[in-house]
């Protein structure tokens, strides 16, 4: 009896040749698409789960000959996912509601219900790789393409979660996934790639706060390092740090949103030199091993998505918290993003910076 | 796990086209292909295909030919009927009220709804009992003098209910008040005499009695005031423009024929497979409800709510386990709602949402209704284990 699989349709080039890849090796595979939250009105231009992109992944699932089914999650993730991100801005941080969407919307819900259609694992056409380490447990490995490695937002993932899941495409680059489109015939036309998070359906987040959560914006002063008073912000989470344009300050040199102060709701700023850190704490730290480190140990650490890799010492502190100390300064340090640690290209594990 | 024989259960939806018909249909696609409404022998040999097919359906529901339009599909009928005779009843004598059963398919209600919204119809929903049926004293109640057209539906798709039209036509005759049926459901396996059921207009499509999608009839009892809603050429009595579909004509024709000639057969086939899924269903998996008349119902037809249960994951567990069913409340799209008939019904969204068809036809077999029967006890367990947010 083959393995069955369950592989999450996008519509996109990647998630179809993932399912494509896995029929050619084999697999009994079942395409299921992710009904996720949009706003009201906003359903056409949702990243994940537009009416074109289901009927772009139906198309591809009818080449294979696989079965396809979409799967409400629409309040869940409303609940979990979009709340996180409101509450993250509330709370004066920068969220980034992907990363519980992969945990508990696509590798739990999604995950119970492939599991409950008699699969072995789900698939997903995210750039990742996973491996078994000489332990027996599931490491996660960054992409082969360092372009588009996107182990940073599977970090979340625990061993249950990691032993039912497949990367297919992660063993591959962008431009071989694009040529093996062409091979196995699922060839659809390419939508851009986009880093933007799918429920704001293309527009800026702060159009979207003001619209789902207008009463966290409330303007109020900007001050320099000095304390002194020099301009107005229009609401906290409408800044991020390190953010420069759009302040509205008049100053000799250019400014930079350095901090948030959530207490008085004042946004501080100041010249580029004193924007960035050496050190910071993680808290929520999830080790993709399930076992905290014993000791401080060197490695290499994301603090965004799009981030390079910077060497630091992580240091655990407790079950939930580690503190990392970078070897240089780094720029753009932001609250609410999570810091990711890597050893060469395994992902160890990594939290939230608070 | 998935097996290689796919079962279908699903025969509301639509149903296999019969050989016999598909052979009928084949000589007007290349060989006779006329236009019917042109003068040379080849439009002759079509015309008289399509007048040939309006006479054999006319035999079938008992009705002069003339009575026949052909459409594009049950819906279209509906709408011709619902639209065309409200506007033309308002035009004659003023007429501004409609009247409907709340279990009607969508392309009735749905034209209701755009009429009062759009044409400033007023629009009287009928009470219905828990099964879904209609009194036909609570259509005596609410006939009124401005009463342009009144609708209720024969046997309804979701849950099987079969409505006393005979009677509740009787009562629209006596007050001159045209009477719509939409038996699209119904045609398959109830009789369909327009005399005996006392109805202006009964709307058909042949995809449910194993004719092919794509075309409709509508029954238009002679005087019945209509207006056209898709104006052009003379077609159909100058009530439905556009060249005639002449080898769906012919298909629906066979299919309505063999229907009525295969009728018990067809019933004696389905009603004790579909008596052996209710009593099993119900005896055997706890909270669960049949949904619609118990034995006023269709022949074919099996509908339940059990509580606690998504029917969109109930569709795609029992499709994986190879069994092609049906769910009011599902949608491809992954976008639930509880189906507005059985919210009519008074059943709370905690059971709407859980609701599941089956509906049988020629082709459905003993050991088929077991092997679901068997493995459907364990799928609604299984589905009620899934975890969801409150």
């Amino acid at each position: 009896m083959p393995r069955r699989v369950v592989v999450a349709m996008s519509g996109g080039v990647d998630s179809s040749v993932a399912a494509a890849l896995l029929q050619e090796q084999g697999y009994d595979v079942i395409g299921m698409m992710l009904r996720v939250w949009s706003e009201p009105g906003k359903e056409a231009t949702n990243h994940c789960c537009t009416p074109e992109s289901m009927a772009a992944a139906r198309r591809v699932a009818a080449r294979l000959g696989i079965p396809f089914y979409a799967v409400d999650a629409q309040n869940e993730f409303k609940d979990i996912v979009v709340d996180y991100f409101i509450n993250g801005y509330a709370k004066g941080i920068t969220p980034n509601p992907c990363l519980e969407c992969n945990r508990q919307i696509r590798f739990s819900y999604l995950l119970d219900r492939a599991m409950n259609i008699g699969a072995d694992y789900l698939a997903t056409g995210h750039y990742a790789r996973k491996a078994i380490a000489d332990d027996g447990k599931y490491k996660l490995m960054r992409a082969v393409d360092p372009h588009k490695d996107q182990s940073y937002v599977l970090h979340v993932l625990n061993q249950g979660q990691l032993a039912r899941s497949l990367f297919p495409v992660g063993e591959y680059t962008k431009t071989e996934i694009r040529d093996l489109a062409k091979k196995l015939d699922v060839q659809i036309a390419e939508r851009p790639d986009s880093q933007d998070l799918c429920f704001l359906a293309g527009e800026d987040y702060r159009t979207f706060l003001d619209r789902n959560a207008p009463e966290m914006i409330a303007a109020g002063p900007i001050i320099n390092q000095q304390g002194e008073e020099i301009g107005a912000h229009r609401g906290l989470a409408y800044y991020t740090i390190g953010q420069r344009k759009g302040l509205g300050v008049i100053s000799t040199q250019p400014q930079y949103v350095i901090d948030k102060e959530l207490s008085n709701n004042t946004l501080v700023v100041g010249p580029s030199e004193s924007l960035g850190r050496d050190t910071l704490v993680a808290t929520d730290v999830h080790w993709v091993s399930g076992i905290r480190p014993s000791c401080d140990f060197r490695a290499q650490v994301k603090t965004r998505y799009s981030a390079s890799m910077s060497w630091a010492s992580v240091i655990p502190l407790d079950d939930k918290h580690v503190q990392v100390d970078f070897d240089e300064h780094i720029r753009d340090i932001t609250p609410g993003q999570a810091a990711v640690f890597y050893d060469s290209d395994d992902c160890i594990g990594g939290g939230i910076i608070t | 796990m998935m097996s290689n024989k796919k079962i279908y259960l699903d025969y509301a939806a639509t149903t296999p086209v019969d050989k016999r018909v598909l052979d009928a249909m084949l000589p007007y696609f290349s060989e006779h292909f006329g236009n019917p409404s042109s003068v040379h022998t080849f439009g002759q040999r079509s015309e008289a295909s399509v007048e040939d097919a309006r006479e054999q359906v006319a035999r079938v529901l008992d009705c002069s030919s003339q009575e026949i339009i052909f459409t594009s599909c049950g819906s279209e009928s509906d709408n011709l009927a619902l639209r065309g005779t409200a506007l033309a009843m308002r035009q004659q004598n003023g007429s501004n009220h409609i009247l409907i059963s709340p279990t009607e398919h969508h392309a009735v209600s749905l034209t209701a709804e755009q009429l009062r919204l759009r044409f400033g119809f007023e629009l009287e929903y009928l009470p219905v009992n828990g099964h879904g049926q209609v009194d036909p004293e609570d259509v005596e109640k609410r006939l009124r003098p401005d009463t342009a057209v009144v609708s209720i539906i024969y046997a309804n798709n979701e849950i099987g209910t079969i409505n006393p039209i005979s009677e509740i036509g009787a009562i629209c005759r006596g007050r001159r008040i045209p009477f719509h049926s939409d038996a699209v459901q119904a045609a398959a396996y109830l009789p369909v005499s327009v005399d005996a059921l006392n109805v202006d207009m009964l709307s058909l499509g042949a995809h449910k009695f194993y004719g092919p999608k794509g075309i409709g009839a509508l029954y238009l009892r002679e005087g019945t005031p209509v207006l056209p809603m898709q104006t052009g050429g003379g077609q159909e009595f100058g009530l439905r423009a556009g060249t005639s579909n002449v080898p769906y004509i012919v298909g629906l024709a066979s299919a309505l024929v063999l229907a009525e000639q295969e009728r018990d057969a067809r019933c004696k086939h389905v009603q004790p497979l579909r008596d052996r899924i209710i009593s099993r269903i119900t005896d055997g998996i706890p909270d669960v409800k049949l949904t619609g008349q118990p034995l006023l119902r269709m022949p074919n037809h099996a509908s339940f709510v059990f509580q606690g249960v998504d029917g969109n994951e109930l569709l795609m567990m029992l499709d994986v386990e190879g069994f092609a069913c049906s769910s009011g409340s599902a949608c491809k799209t992954g976008d639930p709602e509880p189906s507005d008939v059985l919210l009519a019904l008074g059943y709370p969204p905690q059971w709407a949402l859980g609701s599941l068809r089956i509906s049988l036809g020629t082709q459905t077999t003993s050991e088929d209704v077991d092997t679901f029967l068997d493995i459907l006890p364990r799928t609604i367990k299984r589905n009620r284990q899934l975890v969801r947010v409150p």
